[in-house]
C-alpha cells in the first residue's frame, strides 16, 4: 500500500500558520523566559502578527488574481476572495479587540500574556472556518475557536460571574458542537464525503431517491451554526454570556465569531447544499423572522449595557443571516458586506463600553450613559455614532449594509421577509435613539470622569472613522464584496 | 452472524438521543460533560459505519479528528468546574443564578 500526500499551497495556509505559530511562540517564551514575559510584548506581537496575516492576504489576494480559486491540501483548504476578505477581517477585529484587551488587563490587574495566546489561538480557528471546503475543516475550525473562547470568557478572576458565564457557554457550546458533527456524519453518510465540493458535485448529478438522511444532517448542521451566532430560538446563552464575560472578550466574540460562522454557513449552503435552496430556505425563513423580531423587541426591556448589546447582536445575526437567504451572489456579497462593516464597529462599541464599566468591569447599566457626552464630548460623539451605525442610519456603514441585504432579498423574492426585517429594525431603532439621547442628556448626578487609555482611543476612533468614512463612500468596499464572491462557485 | 449497518446507525441515533436528553435535564456539570462525551461517541459509531458501508476511508479517519476534540473539551471544560466550584463548593447548574437569562 502507497501512501500519498497530498500537495500542500502554503501561501494558502500561510495565515493560519503564523496565527498558531505566534501563538506557539508566545507559550514557549512564557515558558523558557525566566522572569514574567511583560504585557505589552504580547501585545505587540498579537498586533505584528494580525498585520502580517493582512500583509499576506495581499499577496493572496494577487494569487486568486492571477490564477484563480484554488484548493489545496486534498481538496480541504480553499483559496478564494471570499475567505481572503473575510481572514483580513478576522485578523483585524482580533488586532482591534488585543489592543482594548491590553489596557483592560492592565486596569484589572489581571495582565498574563496567556489572554493574547489564547486570542490568537481562537482567532486561528476562525480563519480556518473561513477557509474550511470540508465539514469536518469546518468542525475543527469552530472547536479550535470555540475552545479558546471558553477560557477567555472565564479570565476574569475578579468577578464570579466571569466563570459561570463560561461554563454556562461550554455546556452549550460543546452540546451544538455535538450536533454540528453528528450533522455532518449524516450528510457523509448520504452523499459519500464530507468534502463541501464532493458533495455539491454528488446533489448535482444525482437525484436522492431517500432524502431523509440528508435533509437530517443538513437541519442539523443548520442548528449547530444557528447556535454559534445566536440565531433565535437557540440565542438563551448569548445575553448571560456577553454579560458574564470580560467586555473586551465580548467584542472580540461578537465580532470573531460572526465573521468565522457566517463564512463557514455561506460556504455549507450556497456552495455544498446550494441544489437544496428550496429545502432549506422555509427553515431559514423561520429563522431570520424569529431572530431579528425577537432580538430587537427583547432589546428594548434591557437595562445592562451588555444584555442590550447582546439582542442587538442577535438582531444583526438576523439581518445577516438574510443576505444568507437570498442564496444569490448578490445575497452571499450583501452578507459578506455587513460582516465587513460590522466587526469593527461592534469591538468598538464594546471598547467605550469597557471604559464605561470603570474598575472591576461591572458598572454596566445604561444610566452610567446619562449626560456623557456632555462630560466628555469626544467619547460621547464617538459612542452616539457607534450606536448611531449600529442602527442604520444614513451616513454610516450600517445603513448600507441593511440597505444591501434589504435589496438582495427583494430581488430574490422575499419581500414579506424583508418587510420583517425592516419593522424589526424600526423597533431596534427605539432603543439605539433611546441610548444616544441618553448620551446627550442633562446630568444631574456628578459622576467622575472616565479615562481613556491610548490605544482604547485609538480603536475607538479607528470604529468611527471606518463607519463614517465608508457611510460616506462606501464604493472600495462594496466592490471588494461584490469581487470576492464573483469566483464563489456554487 | 452479520448485523446489518441500519442497526448500528439506530444504535448511535438512540445513544445521540440518550446524551442530548441527559444534557438537558440532568442538573450536574460533571454529568452534562459525560453526556457530551456520550453524543461524541455516537457521532463516531456513525462515521465508522458509514466509512464500511461506503467502503471510503476517510469516515474513520474523521473518528481521529472527533477525539481529539473531545479530549480537549474535556480538559477546557473541566478547568472551568473547578473554577467555578472554588467559589461555589457545588457543580450543580442550578446554583449559578447571577446571570439570568
Amino acid at each position: 500500500m502507497n501512501l500519498v500526500i497530498p500537495s500542500i499551497h502554503y501561501l494558502a495556509i500561510l495565515p493560519v500558520l503564523i496565527f498558531f505559530g505566534a501563538a506557539l511562540v508566545l507559550t514557549l517564551a512564557t515558558a523558557l523566559v525566566k522572569s514574567k514575559v511583560p504585557l505589552w510584548v504580547a501585545t505587540a506581537t498579537v498586533v505584528a502578527t494580525a498585520l502580517a496575516s493582512i500583509v499576506v492576504n495581499y499577496f493572496q489576494w494577487r494569487n486568486v488574481a492571477h490564477a484563480g480559486a484554488s484548493t489545496t491540501i486534498a481538496h480541504a483548504i480553499v483559496l478564494d476572495d471570499f475567505s481572503v476578505i473575510a481572514s483580513a477581517v478576522i485578523a483585524l477585529s482580533l488586532l482591534m479587540s488585543a489592543l482594548v484587551a491590553h489596557d483592560w488587563a492592565l486596569r484589572e490587574r489581571v495582565a498574563g500574556v496567556e489572554f493574547h495566546i489564547l486570542a490568537l489561538a481562537s482567532s486561528g480557528g476562525a480563519l480556518l472556518m473561513t477557509q474550511a471546503n470540508d465539514l469536518v475543516v469546518i468542525f475543527l475550525g469552530l472547536e479550535i475557536l470555540s475552545i479558546g473562547l471558553y477560557v477567555l470568557v472565564a479570565f476574569d478572576r475578579h468577578r464570579a460571574t466571569s466563570a459561570e458565564a463560561a461554563l454556562k457557554y461550554f455546556l452549550l457550546g460543546s452540546f451544538a458542537s455535538a450536533i454540528f458533527i453528528y450533522g455532518a456524519a449524516l450528510v457523509y453518510g448520504a452523499t459519500g464525503s464530507a468534502n463541501l465540493t464532493s458533495i455539491s458535485y454528488f446533489l448535482g448529478s444525482n437525484v436522492l431517491l431517500r432524502p431523509a438522511l440528508l435533509y437530517a444532517g443538513g437541519a442539523l448542521l443548520l442548528v449547530g451554526f444557528a447556535f454559534k451566532i445566536a440565531a433565535v430560538p437557540f440565542h438563551l446563552w448569548s445575553p448571560d454570556v456577553y454579560e458574564g464575560a470580560p467586555t473586551p472578550v465580548t467584542g472580540f466574540m461578537a465580532s470573531i465569531v460572526k465573521v468565522g460562522a457566517f463564512a463557514a454557513l455561506v460556504r455549507v449552503l450556497i456552495s455544498a447544499l446550494g441544489t437544496q435552496l428550496d429545502t432549506w430556505r422555509p427553515i431559514l425563513w423561520m429563522l431570520v423572522a424569529l431572530t431579528t423580531i425577537v432580538g430587537a423587541t427583547l432589546a428594548l426591556v434591557q437595562r445592562n449595557a451588555k444584555r442590550m448589546l447582546a439582542y442587538s447582536s442577535i438582531n444583526h445575526a438576523g439581518f445577516i443571516l438574510l443576505g444568507v437567504w437570498a442564496g444569490t451572489i448578490r445575497g452571499t456579497a450583501a452578507t459578506l458586506f455587513y460582516v465587513m462593516t460590522y466587526a469593527p464597529i461592534v469591538v468598538a462599541t464594546f471598547a467605550v463600553v469597557t471604559l464605561v464599566g470603570g474598575r472591576g468591569d461591572d458598572h454596566h447599566s445604561v444610566d452610567r450613559y446619562r449626560g456623557l457626552a456632555r462630560r466628555q464630548p469626544w467619547l460621547g460623539a464617538a459612542m452616539a455614532v457607534l450606536l448611531l451605525s449600529q442602527l442604520g442610519a444614513p451616513l454610516t456603514t450600517g445603513f448600507y449594509a441593511k440597505f444591501t441585504v434589504l435589496a438582495s432579498v427583494v430581488d430574490a423574492g422575499g419581500g414579506a421577509l424583508a418587510l420583517i426585517a425592516l419593522l424589526s429594525a424600526a423597533v431596534a431603532a427605539v432603543f439605539y435613539l433611546r441610548w444616544t439621547l441618553a448620551l446627550y442628556a442633562e446630568d444631574d448626578l456628578e459622576a467622575a470622569r472616565i479615562a481613556v487609555p491610548r490605544s482604547t482611543g485609538a480603536v475607538i476612533g479607528f470604529g468611527v472613522l471606518v463607519t463614517l468614512v465608508f457611510g460616506v463612500w462606501p464604493g472600495p468596499l462594496a466592490t471588494l464584496a461584490q469581487h470576492a464572491t464573483v469566483l464563489f462557485t456554487p | 452472524m452479520n448485523v446489518p449497518a441500519a442497526w448500528y446507525l439506530v444504535l448511535a441515533a438512540l445513544l445521540f438521543g440518550i446524551g442530548a436528553y441527559g444534557l438537558l435535564t440532568r442538573r450536574s456539570a460533571l454529568i452534562m460533560f459525560m453526556c457530551v462525551e456520550l453524543m461524541l461517541n455516537a457521532v463516531n459509531l456513525t462515521f465508522v459505519t458509514f466509512s464500511r458501508t461506503l467502503s471510503d476511508i476517510s469516515g474513520q479517519a474523521i473518528v481521529f479528528f472527533v477525539m481529539v476534540v473531545a479530549a480537549a473539551e474535556v480538559t477546557v471544560g473541566l478547568g472551568i468546574v473547578v473554577a467555578v466550584f472554588r467559589r461555589r463548593s457545588s457543580t450543580s447548574v442550578d446554583e449559578l443564578s447571577e446571570l439570568k437569562g
